[in-house]
């Protein structure tokens, strides 16, 4: 029962998040790449219904942020308060004019709703633009990994013999090579100068590429029981083409851990974009990623000191818990099948 | 003041020099091979226990002659000695190997008196012969060495002659102001398992990292037990040693020392905190703060140490690379090659906001590359930068650069754009890059940041030439202006934004290699300053390296180490491993 009232929560959360990263430009207050040097690690700016004199207002507003003098952190200053408003023009990382935003606060006051990062940039904003990236990067990666597996580990448990050996012993070529130190090689044979545009298709193929062979290995050994049911014989002693076999009988019992490997691929996939950057062949800076700022957090006092740093992390969260009930939802009933 | 200080001590350690040996010929009539160690006078401690030390980047080498890298140097001279040292606390000279030396009155010669009794960390006896050998190694052109340029006094190489086995002289063409700190740097190989090498030509290839231990010998006061690539690389204590204690035992007290390879420094701070390793250092502030705030709990302690020698910068590449093979280099060169241009990046630059945002304010924002830390040397005269677009501006539209829809484009319609590669495991440096990337957009300028492994960095910045700007920073040795020697040196091997060059390829590259060649040869200290003022007026102007800032030095050790005293010049936490111990 759970188990299918998870599955509404988790479409939900999924098509927020994904609606989230592709509404980015209207959702987030600022440019992403703003820096406002004077508030590296301000805490997420507090907002207030209530003034000073016990006055309630309808509509929120906030306080200027300072650095408290002589020590560590910051305080607001109390003096005025500025006003937060619903659908204003937004400005880019120029100065320049641009689009209709969800809201904003009244210059020059700014409105920090996860705080900023080391450099004054908006974490929320970046939070959002960087779903862009992560969420699409992590689900493409997922699907061309999974996808390459799930044929390569089909047809090497389906055809058997010849095919699966050479399939097979190239896959186990694919995990013992030194990942590190080819990465190394591609980054030396590619430009520096990499567009994000490059980046991302770069990302997806790297990670695709890099890692289809482990699901591969278990597609091949479920397709290889999967081959010997009685029904499947049967199928085939009444003349059924392999094409057949594989679409009707075989491929519906690798559903399920499709989407559980699904399910435990994708965020790691998120997260594996932070050692390509580390490598030079992730995204750079300034544009945001989950994983960018999530690597942030590799810095010691970051982890210690900020905990709105870790929001992406809570984000990153989100998906797989998502993802998890997704697979959980659809995953019995094929389950339940291949365990006929 | 300070200056007329500094000559006063030379001449001072220059007579009690010349006392010394007369008090030596004494000495050596009666026994000529008993050992003569030079005792030292801080505090007696106690032998055994190892101290674990973290290297953020593994060793390229182990060969003296031709380290380069931090992390080969700060295992290097932990095995190797030279023959007067630098006393990184008093910034003096002190005898090492040499227990004594005299200067001729005109200041071209110096000869020197080698301790009785020394022996290579392999047990092999010392003399003249390995010291002449010694200098011959780093002189040759075949071998690359970093410190050849040291040696090169008004354009001729310093000649090392044997004497007899415990005497040599080195022999100038003219006076050389820094001849005593020169030997800071040299250190004495072993003549008995590096001559073969050497007259194949292959001593820049010999003492790597898969060399043997067997095969190392040094006269520092440890030697190569093992090397487990990318994990760690154990030294152990050298039982042929030149120095004892105020009590007369032998030193150093530890018994190993242990550098674990751990690249980032968040996780050395983590292994540091967590008791793993006893010493840290060349620290970020923000780590420093964290660590300090926990002080009392664990048991460090931290220490800031003020600002350092270390200065960061942004350069571009201006090496003579092959237009067929490194097109887009060759066509941005353009840009690059035009002090303009150079001027305009700078004056765009908010290094204060460097200061504040990347070192929490303790660093210095640099003029030029000489740092505040450096206090005898630094050139006041110069007006501190001040970031301002609109000389940025001016600049750029002076040189031909105009900026259409937010894009600076060059005369030929070209959009100005260039990629920084960096050390991606130097989060500090990463962050200027990003600082620098946002301080040019409002000029149009389009940076890309690269942040990349540190070995394929050098590479890309020593080797092949292929990248368009970097930032990286140097640690001068010493605070001397001849430890800069091969950087400024238009033929020097880390005259990083143009290697390789066999003239000066610009005016002002050619004034400042006459500059630093003659402070080099002048005896006079105000003499050497204001040569040494000129050099750094020269960078200002020119900026072959843009300054940005020079952090703090920030250490931190375990209480109970004895005898630990950071020094601003590097090594800063081991150099004097020799002493230091483990208290009960």
């Amino acid at each position: 029962m759970s188990v299918r009232a998870g599955l509404p929560v988790a479409l939900a959360v999924l098509a927020a998040l994904h609606l989230a990263a592709l509404g980015a430009a209207f959702l987030a207050p600022y440019d992403p790449t703003e820096q406002n040097r004077s508030l590296p690690y301000a805490p997420p700016t507090r907002l207030h219904m209530i003034d000073g004199e016990g006055r309630f207002h309808a509509r929120p507003f906030v306080h200027r942020m300072a650095r408290r003098r002589g020590a560590e952190g910051y305080e607001e200053d109390r003096g005025r308060s500025y006003r937060v408003l619903l659908f204003v023009r937004g400005v880019d990382s120029e100065g320049q004019p641009a689009g209709l935003r969800l809201f904003g606060v009244e210059e020059p006051a700014r409105v920090f709703l996860l705080g900023t990062d080391g450099f004054g940039r908006d974490q929320l904003s970046r939070l959002l633009h960087g779903a862009r990236i992560s969420l699409f990067a992590g689900l493409l990666a997922t699907a061309l990994s999974l996808g390459l597996g799930w044929l390569l580990g089909t047809i090497a448990g389906y055809y058997g013999r010849w095919v699966d050996s050479i399939l097979m012993r190239s896959a186990e070529l694919f995990l013992a090579l030194p990942w590190l130190y080819l990465l190394f090689a591609v980054r030396a044979v590619l430009p520096l100068r990499v567009s994000s545009a490059q980046a991302f298709l770069l990302l997806v193929l790297l990670i695709g590429f890099v890692d289809w062979a482990r699901p591969a290995r278990l597609f091949r050994g479920l397709v290889l029981s999967a081959r010997e049911r009685s029904y499947v014989l049967a199928a085939r002693g009444f003349g059924a083409s392999d094409f057949y076999l594989i679409r009707r009988h075989i491929a519906p019992q690798t559903r399920g851990l499709l989407l559980t490997q699904a399910a435990l691929v994708a965020p790691q996939y998120v997260l594996a974009e932070v050692t390509l950057s580390f490598l030079g062949l992730g995204v750079s800076e300034p544009t945001p990623s989950w994983g960018n700022m999530l690597a942030s957090l590799q810095q010691y006092h970051v982890l210690v000191s900020y905990w709105w740093m870790w929001v992406p992390g809570l984000a990153l969260l989100a998906m797989s818990l998502a993802y998890y009930a997704l697979s959980e939802a659809l995953g019995p009933r094929a389950g339940h099948r291949s365990a006929e | 003041m300070v200056l007329g200080r500094d000559t006063d001590l030379r001449n001072s350690v220059a007579t009690a020099a010349i006392g010394a040996v007369l008090l030596c010929a004494g000495v050596a009539a009666q026994g000529p091979e008993r050992a003569d160690l030079l005792r030292t006078d801080h505090e007696a401690g106690r032998a055994g226990g190892r101290v674990v030390f973290a290297l953020r980047s593994e060793p390229k080498t182990l060969n003296p002659v031709t380290a380069v890298d931090s992390a080969s140097r700060d295992v290097i001279w932990r095995m190797a000695a030279d023959l007067i040292h630098i006393d990184r606390q008093t910034q003096q000279t002190t005898p090492a190997l040499a227990k004594s030396w005299t200067v001729s009155p005109d200041g071209r010669r110096y000869t020197l008196e080698l301790r009785r009794g020394l022996r290579f960390s392999d047990g092999h006896p010392v003399d003249a012969d390995d010291v002449v050998f010694s200098f011959e190694c780093y002189a040759d052109a075949r071998n690359g060495s970093p410190q050849r340029d040291l040696l090169m006094v008004g354009g001729k190489p310093a000649v090392v002659r044997k004497l007899d086995a415990h005497r040599v002289v080195l022999e100038i063409d003219q006076p050389y102001a820094a001849a005593e700190r020169l030997f800071d740097s040299f250190a004495i190989l072993p003549r008995h398992l590096l001559a073969k090498a050497q007259q194949e030509g292959r001593l820049a290839q010999a003492w790597t990292l898969n060399t043997p231990p067997a095969e190392i010998a040094g006269l520092g006061p440890f030697r190569l037990r093992s090397y487990v690539p990318g994990d760690r690389l154990v030294l152990e204590r050298n039982p042929h040693y030149w120095k004892v204690d105020r009590e007369g035992r032998p030193l150093p007290y530890l018994d190993e020392i242990v550098f674990v390879m751990v690249p980032s420094e968040d996780a050395q701070v983590v292994r540091f905190k967590a008791g793993e390793t006893d010493l840290i250092s060349r620290l970020s502030a923000e780590n420093f703060a964290v660590l300090a705030r926990e002080e009392g709990a664990r048991r460090y302690r931290m220490e800031d140490v003020g600002p350092g020698l270390e200065y960061s910068f942004l350069f571009f590449n201006l090496n003579d690379v092959d237009p067929g093979k490194r097109a887009e280099v060759a066509r941005k060169q353009a840009w690059f090659a035009q002090t303009a241009f150079r001027q305009a990046v700078s004056a765009a630059l908010d290094r204060e906001g460097m200061v504040q945002l990347v070192y929490q304010g303790r660093a210095a924002s640099l003029t030029s590359h000489v740092t505040p830390g450096n206090k005898l040397w630094v050139n006041r005269a110069l007006s501190p930068p001040a970031r301002s677009l609109s000389r940025a501006r001016e600049l750029l539209a002076g040189a031909g650069f105009a900026a259409r829809d937010g894009t600076l484009r060059d005369r030929a319609g070209t959009p100005v754009e260039f990629t920084i590669v960096t050390n991606a495991a130097n989060a500090a440096r990463v962050r200027l890059a990003t600082i620098i990337q946002d301080d040019l957009r409002p000029l149009g300028i389009g940076v890309q940041v690269v942040p990349m492994e540190n070995r394929a960095l050098l590479d890309r910045v020593l080797q092949s030439h292929d990248y368009e700007a970097a930032l990286m920073s140097l640690a001068g040795g010493d605070a001397d202006p001849t430890s800069e020697m091969n950087v400024w040196l238009s033929s020097g091997a880390t005259h990083l934004w143009h290697l390789g060059q066999t003239r000066p390829a610009t005016a002002w590259e050619q004034e400042i290699d006459d500059l630093m060649r003659r402070q080099v040869a002048t005896r006079d200290a105000s003499e050497r300053k204001r040569l040494y003022d000129r050099v750094q007026a020269l960078v200002a102007e020119n900026l072959p390296l843009i300054p940005l800032v020079s952090p703090d030095v920030l250490v931190g050790s375990r209480p109970s180490l004895g005898n630990f005293r950071p020094a601003v010049l590097d090594h800063n936490v081991l150099w004097n491993a020799d002493e230091l111990f483990w208290r009960p």
